[in-house]
């Protein structure tokens, strides 16, 4: 059977990466005895995907993999053995069975949302009108590893949130597509705003319907 | 001092400029976090090296559980910082923590460093430093945390004495909690009340109450305690019965050097090779039962999702059942994905057959440990082998499929001439040709070949290290003859890493100022090839008119006192001189638990084994009764 599994990533977990992150989960479904299939060959590889590697030092809450298992379980069964096996900063949201001929996971994002809390004072008004200048502009052509490209189509929406006791915070959507993923960092750098300063947690994946 | 949040949120701006910021940030599936306000004592466990390495450190994994069991204690863990991280870490004010909690080392009551290889001394200065604790003990006061050590290389604890508050010599299962006990007891107290207390208990070394003088050239004249009531000589501790193995294994968050759980099968080793520091020091032999191994390695590997398990000991093949063990393992795992090591196997035929019973769990290659290639060399170290059976248990392995035989030899050896060295050059040649024989041209051989280092308690530490030129001749030899060989992979130790390991296992008390230099010179990670060496460590000799050969390049006098003549792994020094003697004879020693050879841990042990009867310790029945032993040993050399 497939299984889709969402579930969070916080916390020292933010500093596993995308590699890191498979091998974790295959080590994860084998202690909680559930039958992972694996792929023929002479290095039999688990059948895991993950949906969109999340940037390292990023948190998230809506992460999602699908798992192919040899065996068909009740998600409630699956659920239930998972939470026992994962380290302390993976937290399972949800476990649903998944039809086995739907495309691939990763075909199907096409943007991810994020939030982005800030560590240090920043002067409001100040940050406001940089979004705005930002997203009135035709193209922001930005450098990243060695080559450049157009920031501004990738940005879906960005908006500063001012809360009653003052504290000020982002929220933005960034296209996810093969080939077309905008990431938050270079939207910080864009707005002057040092990553290490912030704290980015990724909130949704939005999928092809 | 810095508040946990403080530091996780210093943490967050220096991580992402680090390579493998996973090292630094804890939250792995098994580690453990307690109440910080309901533990009377806290230990932070260090392994001084990267976290890379040390995360899977069973010696320290033993003691975290053992703390971590008791309602009164917590334990929590650090390693080295990489170079780049420790820079960014002092640029932004941030002391060394623990994964656990995020809190200073300094907020600790105890910091126990294991130190089971020398080249791990710097570390554990910069550790310190580090962690805002004052380097040297003298300088510390009753609010810093006592600093105790352990592991292999402190059976010479007098190079770090200056620096380390309280070794625990021997095994640390049990004296880690008289440790914890003492700290408590005398909490509040005067530093050196505390240390008086610890220096009662059994297998603990004090290196403040005792001095040490020197003779005119330059030898130990004696090293003695300070304070009536401190013991002359620190027997190490040992466990009667291995307590149940360590199966919550901590699994990193990242890919690290092993990622594997690792089961203790047998301690000790009856085989008597004459470089083996490990097989004098962790004497007498007990072993694990069958059972208690398998369904131990089984809970490990289910509450880790571990892809390999190492059944670990000093000789695989010696281990009394373990036919027996191979077939339950075999069983108990089949079908499972897993890889098995077996490591440490005798070199003849019955090892294939061992790792043919596993080969639905086997890794890569197959390794054996000559040490040594002529008959005359391995009848010197005491680990004889004809020749026949290297070539035959080789032509064997190939013959059965696995294209890869790696084999462990070490030059320097005592008396060694640049024929044996050549003879080792002969043996790979004659190991590929008989296994292109069996198995066509698709065999290989892997070749290590390290630097002897003469190391304390055991019967070679009267003997000098080979000088720098002749290892590099050495060295030359091998090379010029075995690298062209598309075949033959070869790998050797650098000399410089040799002689640092050597000055820094047969040092003296003096040698501390030397590694204080050294480390204030930029001496760090002194294992890795990024360690700064010969800059660092040859003018810290300078410094303190020392002279390094004297520490390397000295045969010592048969009735030298060594720097750790107070310390004792049970093994006498008598017992040794004699082994060593044979060994000028050529004479060889058979596994002693055919026959006792009266080393002395029978006598300094007699009690514990009488009280603990069973058949887990392998010494062999003695007649005489064990308290009359003692005048019945043979009295040789001084």
């Amino acid at each position: 059977m497939r299984v889709r599994i969402t579930f969070s990533k916080q916390g020292a977990l933010r500093y596993t990466g995308h590699l890191d992150l498979h091998r974790l989960w295959e080590r994860a479904l084998r202690r909680a005895d559930l039958p992972i299939s694996y792929s023929q060959g002479f290095h039999p590889q688990p059948k895991i995907s993950l949906a969109a590697a999340l940037p390292l030092g990023f948190a998230s809450r809506a992460e999602v993999l699908d798992v192919r298992l040899n065996e068909d379980l009740p998600v409630e069964d699956i659920s239930s053995r998972l939470k026992e096996s994962l380290p302390p900063d993976i937290q399972v949201l949800g476990v649903e069975s998944v039809d086995d001929r739907a495309p691939a996971l990763q075909t199907q994002v096409l943007s991810a949302a994020y939030e982005v809390h800030l560590t240090e004072p920043i002067d409001g008004v100040e940050l406001t009108r940089k979004v705005e200048a930002l997203m009135m502009s035709e193209s922001v052509i930005r450098e990243r590893r060695g080559k450049t490209y157009d920031l501004r189509p990738l940005i879906e929406m960005l908006s500063v949130v001012t809360e009653a006791s003052g504290k000020i915070w982002l929220r933005m959507t960034l296209a996810a597509r093969d080939g077309a993923t905008g990431r938050p960092e270079e939207v910080l750098n864009a707005l002057d705003i040092l990553p290490e300063y912030t704290r980015v947690e990724r909130t949704r994946l939005i999928f092809q319907k | 001092m810095l508040t946990p949040e403080q530091v996780e949120l210093k943490l967050d701006r220096i991580l992402l400029k680090v390579q493998k910021p996973g090292r630094y940030v804890g939250g792995e599936l098994n580690s453990i976090r307690k109440d910080w306000d309901k533990a009377q004592t806290k230990v932070a466990l260090v392994f001084p090296d990267i976290y890379d390495i040390g995360v899977s450190n069973v010696g320290l994994k033993i003691l975290y559980d053992q703390i971590n069991q008791r309602d009164d204690a917590l334990a929590e863990r650090a390693y080295a910082p990489w170079l780049d991280m420790e820079e960014l870490m002092r640029e932004h004010g941030i002391p060394l923590y623990t994964l656990e909690s995020k809190r200073p080392l300094a907020c600790f009551d105890i910091i126990g460093f294991t130190l089971p290889y020398e080249t791990l001394y710097t570390n554990a200065l910069n550790i310190l430093n580090l962690a805002g604790i004052p380097v040297r003990s003298a300088d510390r006061d009753e609010s810093h945390p006592i600093i105790i050590a352990g592991g292999h290389s402190t059976t010479n604890p007098e190079p770090m004495h200056a620096f380390i508050d309280a070794f625990a010599i021997g095994e640390g299962e049990e004296v880690i909690h008289d440790i914890v006990n003492a700290i408590q007891k005398t909490k509040g107290a005067k530093r050196e009340v505390t240390l008086r207390e610890l220096a009662k208990i059994s297998g603990v070394y004090v290196p403040c109450f005792y001095a040490a003088t020197y003779m005119d050239d330059g030898t130990v004249a004696v090293t003695e305690p300070t304070l009536p009531d401190v013991p002359k000589t620190v027997n190490k501790r040992i466990v009667a019965k291995l307590p149940p193995p360590p199966t919550k294994f901590i699994v990193p968050n990242i890919e690290v050097i092993h990622n594997r759980v690792s089961v203790e099968i047998m301690r000790g080793c009856t085989r008597g090779c004459r470089f083996c520091q490990a097989g004098m020091i962790t004497r007498p032999v007990r072993e694990r039962t069958v059972q208690e191994v398998v369904d131990a390695a089984d809970a490990a590997v289910r509450a880790s999702g571990f892809e390999e398990l190492a059944l670990m000991s000093l000789s695989s093949s010696d281990y009394t059942y373990i036919n027996d063990l191979v077939d339950a393992i075999s069983k108990r795992f089949e079908g499972r994905k897993l890889t098995v090591n077996l490591p440490s196997l005798r070199i003849e035929s019955v090892s294939v057959d061992l790792m043919e019973k596993l080969k639905q769990h086997r890794s890569g290659g197959f390794t054996l440990a000559p040490e040594a290639a002529s008959e005359r060399m391995r009848r010197i170290i005491n680990k004889f082998i004809p020749d026949e059976d290297i070539i035959n248990t080789t032509r064997e392995i190939y013959s059965r499929g696995w294209t890869t035989v790696k084999l462990y030899f070490m030059i320097g050896h005592p008396s060694e001439t640049l024929e044996d060295v050549q003879a080792i050059v002969d043996l790979c040649k004659r190991v590929i040709e008989e296994g292109r024989k069996v198995a066509g041209w698709k065999v290989k051989l892997h070749a290590g070949v390290s630097t002897f280092v003469p190391k304390p308690q055991t019967p070679f530490q009267w003997v000098a290290c080979d000088t720098r030129e002749n290892i590099l001749e050495k060295q030359a030899l091998l090379k010029r003859q075995l690298l062209k060989d598309k075949s033959i992979k070869l790998s050797w130790t650098k000399p410089e890493d040799s002689l640092l390991e050597a000055w820094l296992s047969r040092g003296d008390r003096r040698m501390a100022d030397v590694i204080y230099s050294a480390w204030k010179n930029g001496a760090k990670f002194d294992a890795w090839d990024e360690g700064k060496k010969s800059e660092a460590w040859l003018p810290a000799f300078e410094e303190h008119g020392l002279d390094p050969a004297f520490y390397t390049h000295r045969q010592r006098r048969t009735d030298e006192v060594f720097p750790w003549e107070h310390i004792t792994a049970a093994v006498r020094k008598n017992f040794l001189f004699q082994d060593f003697r044979m060994s000028l004879e050529g004479q060889i020693r058979v596994d002693c638990r055919l026959n006792c050879f009266a080393c002395g841990i029978l006598p300094t042990f007699a009690n514990l084994r009488r009280e603990n009867p069973g058949e887990g310790w392998k010494c062999p029945d003695v007649k005489t009764p064990a308290r009359k032993i003692d005048i019945e040993l043979p009295v040789v050399g001084d």
